[in-house]
């Protein structure tokens, strides 16, 4: 049994039934799951919760869904990596990666807000599921929806990289390519949802979607033993995830189940769409759309309608906001891969690129704890390092030629080090 | 100058169900304004304090986002056609 009892707008309060509807009759503001904390604070411990199998529904209490939920069983619950290599090139003491590159079944955080709006989507009646998406959301809605037997409509931008584009058709969606950039698409699909019966997870479902994104938090506090660190890095694209990522925090705490301590919440964008650093950067939360520029496609989104939210969690939290270079974003991805032996796709080349930005200006100073969000998966964007690492020669199987092949070489590997 | 207001089902209730308004005005302002004149009840919902938009709502010109013409000020021509959308977010 699931502790939600109602959907209420974040603006004006009001409060509609649990239901597929995402936005406020009176007010158009969105709306957000209400739960009934006190009952919840009776039942949830931190034994009730480890006693779970190590999914994101081991946090099914905190979470609006009713009974067995029919995918996800074996999403979230990602590694949560000491990064001591990194460790040692950036000078700070104590950083981690919580990373979402290694998420069950398509290798991104979006699998923690797509279980929950699937089983969400059943348990209201719906047939068809379907989503505006830069690509991971689109992936994850596919292989979801075939795993629970829904047909899915995934819509996305026309020029996205081809391991997004495969990463969904190959579970049988009907994908359709708009011409237009992400905002263009996620203004269509509002008229759909508004035409079709369909459940559109980020836009009608929305409310109980965004919350899957708030087992990223439960996770990274978990695993570092029922406490927070005292930064948290994390990117923004729409705005969902940072903002839950705080709420999960506090939730935490007020559950009893962490500690309260300063637990900063950074924004991440690329410099070619960043109108939530430059907001978060101006003191305020008021979000000027931009038009896209950027190679970190995932985060091209330049009219967040939860940006505002983003640079309010910031705030409240004590965080900051930095954006990254396209080629900034490369030099992180492969620092990463390197140091880490971790290969994110650009979304989370920007997250570590602001990450270090922040720790070198002071924003984060190097004593403390820090934990960077890598939330996809770098084999699906070959694209942003193709041409940093161009293919090898193939050389004649002999000894001989192996030896003057890599003698050729040594001086080269030597300078890349 | 004649120009249409396509509007979304949200709103519907408030236009006694017309999902098409046409009026006569030469800017967006000036569009918003007369269709409030024509449906009260829409005027809390499309502004908020001081006559500034509803952050939650998006105007496009045709296909293009009045914040990136010239927002209320935006001039409109006989044909245009603005459409309200409720903002949402994704990814």
């Amino acid at each position: 049994m699931s502790y939600a009892v109602s959907l209420r707008c974040r603006e004006c309060r009001e409060r509609f039934p649990l239901k597929g509807v995402h936005v406020c009759a009176s007010c158009l503001g969105p709306l957000e799951v209400e739960y009934d904390y006190a009952a919840m604070k009776r039942a949830v411990t931190r034994a009730s919760i480890e006693a779970r199998p190590r999914n994101l529904w081991r946090y099914i209490d905190l979470l609006p869904v009713e009974g067995t939920p029919p995918t996800g069983h074996h999403s979230g619950w990602t590694p949560l990596k000491r990064a001591r290599n990194l460790e040692k090139v950036l000078g700070v003491r104590e950083l981690y990666i919580k990373d979402d590159s290694a998420n069950y079944p398509t290798w991104s955080y979006k699998e923690r807000v797509v279980s929950v709006a699937i089983a969400k989507a059943v348990e209201l009646g719906y047939d068809t599921v379907g989503c505006a998406s830069t690509g991971n959301l689109a992936n994850s809605v596919s292989a979801h929806a075939a795993e629970a037997g829904l047909k899915a409509y995934v819509m996305i931008p026309h020029d996205l990289e081809r391991g997004k584009v495969l990463g969904s058709l190959i579970f049988g969606p009907t994908l359709v390519r708009l011409q237009g950039n992400y905002d263009d698409v996620n203004r269509l699909c509002s008229e759909i949802a508004d035409r079709h019966g369909w459940a559109i997870v980020n836009v009608n479902l929305r409310p109980f979607y965004t919350e899957g994104a708030k087992t990223l938090g439960y996770e990274i506090a978990e695993q570092l033993g029922w406490k927070l660190p005292r930064h948290t890095v994390c990117p923004t694209a729409g705005g969902t995830v940072l903002p839950k990522i705080h709420k999960a925090y506090r939730e935490l705490v007020d559950l009893g189940l962490v500690e309260k301590s300063p637990a900063h919440i950074h924004s991440a964008q690329p410099s070619g769409c960043d109108p939530v650093v430059k907001a978060i950067k101006a003191g305020t939360d008021e979000i000027r759309p931009q038009k896209p520029r950027t190679l970190a496609k995932s985060l091209a989104i330049g009219d967040p309608a939860d940006g505002a939210y983003v640079a309010q969690a910031v705030f409240e939290s004590g965080g900051t906001g930095e954006s990254a270079s396209d080629e900034e974003i490369v030099d992180a991805i492969s620092l990463l891969a390197r140091a880490e032996g971790i290969w994110t796709e650009p979304a989370g080349g920007t997250t570590l690129a602001a990450a270090i930005k922040l720790i070198a200006s002071g924003r984060i100073p190097k004593d403390e704890s820090i934990c960077v969000c890598i939330t996809g998966n770098g084999l699906k964007t070959l694209e942003a390092v193709a041409d940093r690492l161009p293919l090898p020669e193939a050389i004649p199987a002999s000894l001989e030629a192996f030896e003057r092949h890599v003698a050729e070489r040594a001086p080269l590997a030597a300078a890349a080090r | 100058m004649s120009i249409q207001i396509l509007i979304p089902t949200v709103f519907r209730p408030a236009t006694s169900g017309a999902d098409l308004v046409e009026l006569e005005a030469a800017t967006v302002a000036e569009a918003l304004t007369r269709l409030c004149e024509r449906h009260e009840t829409l005027r809390g919902r499309l502004f908020r304090d001081q006559g500034r938009l509803n952050r939650f709502i998006n105007v496009y010109r045709n296909d293009e986002d009045i914040r990136y013409l010239g927002d209320l000020e935006t001039p409109l021509n006989a044909g245009d056609r603005l459409s309200l959308v409720p903002a949402v977010a994704g990814g």
